[in-house]
Order: structure tokens, then C-alpha cells, then sequence
């Protein structure tokens, strides 16, 4: 199974304020390279609380986490932080970008975290990213001033930017309105489709579960349908 | 770690927030402005009340000091050697006032390499009269010239001329306040009368005021030979020998070895003036305490804008996190904040505390008790300012050490699940 990407092995995890709640139960499933993988479930079904623990932020759970054929379960705070900058591009509901960078920087930030590349190329593959989603007239604007739908596309320009394994959205489409709804749907479908980005979309969107290769359900903790 | 990012970061959250890192920075140069300030102040007030005693004492005084023998003749005797003597009422001998063999002791001093300079010296009582007014005071016989270079005696001269004692013979410099009480002009002929009874015609040709007004009521100079004269004294006959060596911290052991090679008495400065060095130490200790307190509240200051800083830009922080960068990494950003603020406000606190003190420098200052000080004293040193940019780091540096830790705390998850 070298072609796995992300493996979820026995994942259960508690709330435990005020009392203590299983959120997640027992959640096992795993995601091939360049597959479009969709969640979706109803509100508090824990399918955000299920994303946080794959994407490594949250480490408070219980179970195997493999990225890339590497448990997560024992990395250091520093690590984990690595391989997000590395293997994992994150796109956000509400939080988009960092309003004191103009669009360039912001798409660029990540990458000079990684420092892989120098600056000058950075700033090349961020440009091209931009280009690639038909915003690059945008990149010397101040990131505070872009309408959200702009700052979305501006945000998976940032999610690319080290070429991840693997690109996790939470609600990505959310908090848009119709217009801007399609030119995301689009973005995700030519990323799968030409680029062979592998993707794994937290929605309620019943669009964006269609056009994924494959969706999973969640209802109350536990994966109903994969 | 990505040092020139990480420099970046710091700048943009910094420009975000321009006019409060801004009032953080100005509370570091004002601490860092009166600690200067105050310092250089304190210094030079310091240096002022020390050269009071400083300038005008020397480092080593040999004398020969009135005093019961140290061995009675019945230690002497054989005969008592194995008897435990008891002698009550010892009375000091006749003994002389004038240092043994003072023209050796000179010639030593003189080709010793510790020496600066010396300056012999008389001290005789007398009183000072003129017409129906009698005053006890103490004849100095002094060399001017010596006095001038070693002890700044013309500046203490405040009328007339300091070398005149030398270059005119039978003439004195008296204290201000003793010449007005015996109502003498300069140019007048004072009468000195010995404790012997002799009297002694003088021409005044200056007068003397030391700061010290007591002290005054009491002075009179003339030249080694004048005072000789008076006394009726051979050429020979000095009482004192001050010595200004050319490092002030070997006095006391300069001082133990003279005593002994010449068997007479020596006393250094640091033992005749104690108190001095205590009361210096004393306003330093004031003035540090209290610049350091200045920096403190400075650094609340910080401290307080950096906490605000990281609630405001919590959101900043969490995509960071989420975006691959490590706790460390968001700490270091929120410390190097505090530290250019510490190193921009305590740099402009530098400079400005150089200007406030030579501000200071130009104020007159009058005072009938210190006739050379025209301003007031301020003392420039290096080293004020090396502690000053020191302490403004420090304190900057603890300053935003926990609201960088609590911001390299915060979970990104909670921040993004909270909208």
C-alpha cells in the first residue's frame, strides 16, 4: 500500500469539558495519492474535530495517525509543525490570510518557512500559483483589501505553495456566495483532474461531494459510509 | 531557523501596530533618559563633594604624631623581661613636631617612582592679630608652587595671587572669612603673634575660601621660610610631608612602608576620609535603584502592549501555526518585537540622556562654598550609558519572554474551531 497517503487507525477522541464526551469513535479509513476525498455529516457529527487531528494540530486523541507511512503519534511539536509546512496545505473557512502582508507575501510565507527554495524562486512558484488560479493581478495588494471569495483563492495559492501531499479544507466554500462557490469547485476539480492533487474536503456542500472521487459520512462520531 | 522571516514577521506585526510599539518605545527612552541623566548627574556630583577632600588631601601624610612611646624603659630592663609590666598614666613625651631627618625622607620621596609629587608643609598654631583683635588660627607653611600643582591650591585663592606668598617675602594668604573678621584688605599688614609670645608683622597678599567657612575662620599661608622665621625654627624643621602618589589605591600600603623605613608617622587618605567613599557609594547606590526602577516600569509597559499585541492577532498566530510554522518560531517573532523596542527606544534614551546632561552641564551654578564649580557637575562615563543599553535589553527581553511564551502556546485549533 505504498500508494496511501494518509491512514486514520482506530481514532477515538473525548470532549471533556464539562463532561467528558466520545466525539470521535473509532474512525479507521485511508486516502490514496491523488485521490478527492469528501466528508461530509451533519453539524457536530465531528467531521471538523476529525480534520484538526489529521492535519496534525490537535494531538489530544487516541489511535494511529500515519502520513506519508509515518506515525505522527510520537512527534515533537517542532516536527509536526515541519511536516504541515511540508506535506500538508490547509485551506480555512473563515481564516484566510494575514491581513498585515500584501497577497505575494502571504502566498509566499509558508515556502520561506520551508526556506527550500531561495526567495527570489519562491517568489516564482508563488506568482505562478496565482497565475495558475487567475489572480495574479492581485499579488501587490494588501491581503485586507480582497473580497473573500479573492482571499479564498489567494488561500489555496497558499496551500500549494510547497506542493503538498496532500491539501485539507475546512467549509472551504462555506462562507461564499454562489459565484464564487463555482470558481472554488472549479479550482478543486482542475487541481484533481490536471494536477493530481490529492484533496480531502470537510464539506456540507452536496456539489462538492459530487464532483469528489469518493465521499465519506459521518453521523455522530462514527463513519456511516466510505 | 530562518532568521531574515522570522525578522520580517517582526517588522510587519510591528508596523501593524506602529503607534503603540511606538508609546512602548518611548516609555524605554524616557527610563533610559533620566537613568543617564540622573547618573551623570549623581557622578558628577559625586566627583564635586569628593574632590572637596580629594584635591586637597594628600594621599599620604607622614608626620610625627604626639604620642605616648610605644616601649617604657621598664620594658627595656633585663631584669623585668620575664614580668608581665603594668604602667599606669603614661603621659606622651616632650617629643618634637618636626619629622625626623626630613631631607632624607624628601630625597626618598623624590626618587621614589610611586610619587606624583610632594609637598612639605608646617603647622603651627598661632594667633592672628590686628589691633585690639586676637584669634587663634593655624599657620600653614606651605610651598606654593608644590601646592598649586598638587593640590589645586589657586583655585582656592580667590583674591590675589596664589604664588605671591612665595615670590614676596613676609607675606600671607588668610582665610575670607578670618581676614573679614579682622577687618584686613589685601595690602594690609597683619600681625601674627607666636604661642611663645613672639610677634610677627605680615603683609596679606590673598584670600583663601576652601568651601568649607569653618575651616577658614581658622587658615593662614605663608611661605616654609617665612613660617620657620616665626617660629624661630632652623631650615630644616617640617612637620609634614604630603605625598600624591600616581595611584591613589597604593596609599595605604605606601603609608605602612614609609612609617616603618623612617620610623615616623603615615596616614593614607583612605583611612583620614572614610566617610567620604561611604556617602559616594551611598547616592550611587540611590541613583542605580532608582534608574533601575525607571527601566521596570518601562518594561511593564512593554509587557502590557505585547499581551494586547498577541490577543489582537491571535488569528495571525493561529495560521501561522496551521500554516507549518512551530511555536518557537511564533516566540521568537514576539521577542524580537520586545527587543527592537528595548534597542530603539534604549539607543534614542542614549542619545537623549547624553543632551539632557550636557543641558545640565550649561546651567549656572553659584555657590559661595564652591568657587571653581560655575555649572552644575555632571560626570560623562562610558560606562552610564554601556548599563543603560545593558538594563534596557534585559528588562525589554523579560518583558516580552511571557507574553512571547503564551503566544507560542496558543492552540490553532482552538482559535480556528472559535469562529
Amino acid at each position: 500500500m505504498s500508494n496511501t497517503i494518509l491512514e486514520a487507525r482506530h481514532i477515538n477522541k473525548y470532549f471533556h469539558d464539562p463532561v467528558t464526551v466520545k466525539v470521535l469513535d473509532d474512525i479507521n479509513f485511508s486516502i490514496s495519492k491523488e485521490e478527492f476525498v469528501s466528508v461530509i455529516g451533519k453539524s457536530g457529527c465531528g467531521k471538523s474535530t476529525l480534520l484538526y487531528i489529521l492535519s496534525t494540530m490537535d494531538t489530544d486523541y487516541e489511535g494511529g495517525l500515519l502520513i506519508d507511512g509515518i506515525n505522527m503519534k510520537s512527534k515533537k511539536e517542532k516536527e509536526l509543525a515541519h511536516i504541515r509546512n511540508s506535506k500538508i496545505g490547509f485551506i480555512f473557512q473563515f481564516h484566510y490570510l494575514l491581513n498585515e502582508f500584501s497577497v505575494l507575501r502571504n502566498v509566499m510565507l509558508p515556502g520561506l518557512k520551508l526556506a527550500e527554495y531561495t526567495e527570489k524562486e519562491i517568489e516564482h512558484r508563488a506568482m505562478e500559483k496565482l497565475r495558475m488560479l487567475d489572480i495574479e493581478q492581485l499579488a501587490v495588494k494588501s491581503a485586507s483589501k480582497l473580497s473573500g471569495g479573492e482571499k479564498q483563492r489567494v488561500a489555496i495559492a497558499r496551500a500549494l505553495i510547497n506542493d503538498p501531499e496532500i491539501i485539507m479544507g475546512d467549509e472551504p466554500t462555506g462562507n461564499l456566495d454562489k459565484k464564487n462557490r463555482e470558481i472554488v469547485f472549479n479550482i478543486f476539480k482542475q487541481l484533481s483532474a490536471e494536477f493530481h492533487q490529492t484533496l480531502l474536503i470537510v464539506t456540507h456542500d452536496d456539489e462538492l461531494t459530487r464532483i469528489s472521487n469518493r465521499s465519506i459520512e459521518m453521523e455522530d462520531g462514527k463513519i456511516i459510509r466510505q | 531557523m530562518n532568521n531574515r522571516l522570522i525578522f520580517s514577521l517582526s517588522k510587519s506585526l510591528l508596523m501593524a501596530r506602529l503607534r503603540q510599539t511606538m508609546i512602548a518605545a518611548f516609555g524605554v527612552t524616557f527610563s533610559i533618559t533620566m537613568f543617564i541623566t540622573l547618573l551623570s548627574f549623581m557622578g558628577g556630583l559625586n566627583n564635586m563633594l569628593d574632590g572637596l577632600i580629594v584635591n586637597r588631601t594628600p594621599h599620604v601624610r607622614i608626620y610625627n604624631e604626639i604620642k605616648p612611646g610605644e616601649i617604657q624603659p621598664v620594658n627595656l630592663s633585663p631584669e623585668y623581661k620575664r614580668n608581665y609590666n603594668m604602667i599606669r598614666s603614661i603621659k606622651s613625651e616632650s617629643s618634637r613636631q618636626d619629622i625626623y631627618n626630613s631631607a632624607a625622607v624628601i630625597k626618598a620621596l623624590q626618587e621614589d617612582e610611586m610619587v606624583l609629587g610632594l609637598s612639605p608643609k608646617i603647622n603651627a598654631q598661632v594667633f592672628f592679630n590686628d589691633g585690639v583683635v586676637d584669634i587663634t588660627g593655624v599657620l600653614n607653611g606651605i610651598d606654593a608652587a608644590a601646592e598649586m600643582k598638587l593640590f589645586h591650591f589657586n583655585d582656592y585663592v580667590t583674591s590675589g595671587k596664589a604664588i605671591d606668598i612665595n615670590n614676596l617675602a613676609n607675606s600671607i594668604i588668610l582665610g575670607k572669612p578670618l581676614a573679614e573678621k579682622l577687618q584686613a584688605n589685601i595690602g594690609d599688614i597683619i600681625q601674627v603673634i607666636t604661642i611663645k609670645g613672639d610677634r610677627f608683622p605680615l603683609r596679606l597678599v590673598g584670600l583663601y575660601e576652601s568651601g568649607l567657612r569653618d575651616l577658614d575662620k581658622t587658615l593662614g599661608f605663608t611661605n616654609i621660610k617665612t613660617t620657620q622665621k616665626i617660629l624661630g625654627k632652623a631650615n630644616n624643621y617640617i612637620t609634614d610631608i604630603q605625598v600624591k602618589l600616581n595611584d591613589i589605591k597604593m596609599a595605604p600600603l605606601f603609608a605602612k612602608n614609609y612609617s616603618m623605613k623612617f620610623n615616623t608617622d603615615a596616614e593614607d587618605i583612605q583611612t583620614a576620609n572614610s566617610q567620604f567613599e561611604t556617602g559616594s557609594f551611598v547616592r550611587t547606590v540611590i541613583s542605580y535603584t532608582v534608574g533601575i526602577t525607571l527601566l521596570i516600569v518601562a518594561g511593564f509597559g512593554i509587557y502590557n502592549i505585547l499581551n494586547m499585541m498577541i490577543y489582537e492577532k491571535m488569528d495571525t498566530i493561529a495560521i501561522l501555526k496551521a500554516t507549518g510554522f512551530a511555536g518557537r518560531d511564533v516566540k521568537t517573532v514576539f521577542i524580537v518585537i520586545a527587543l527592537s523596542i528595548g534597542i530603539a527606544g534604549g539607543l534614542l534614551g542614549l542619545i537623549l540622556g547624553f543632551g539632557l546632561s550636557s543641558l545640565i552641564d550649561q546651567i549656572p551654578f553659584h555657590t559661595a562654598a564652591l568657587p571653581t564649580i560655575k555649572t552644575y557637575p555632571v560626570q560623562y562615563n562610558i560606562k552610564f550609558y554601556v548599563i543603560g543599553i545593558v538594563f534596557s535589553i534585559i528588562t525589554t527581553y523579560l518583558a516580552g519572554l511571557f507574553p512571547a511564551r503564551k503566544a507560542s502556546k496558543i492552540d490553532p485549533v482552538i482559535i480556528i474551531r472559535g469562529k
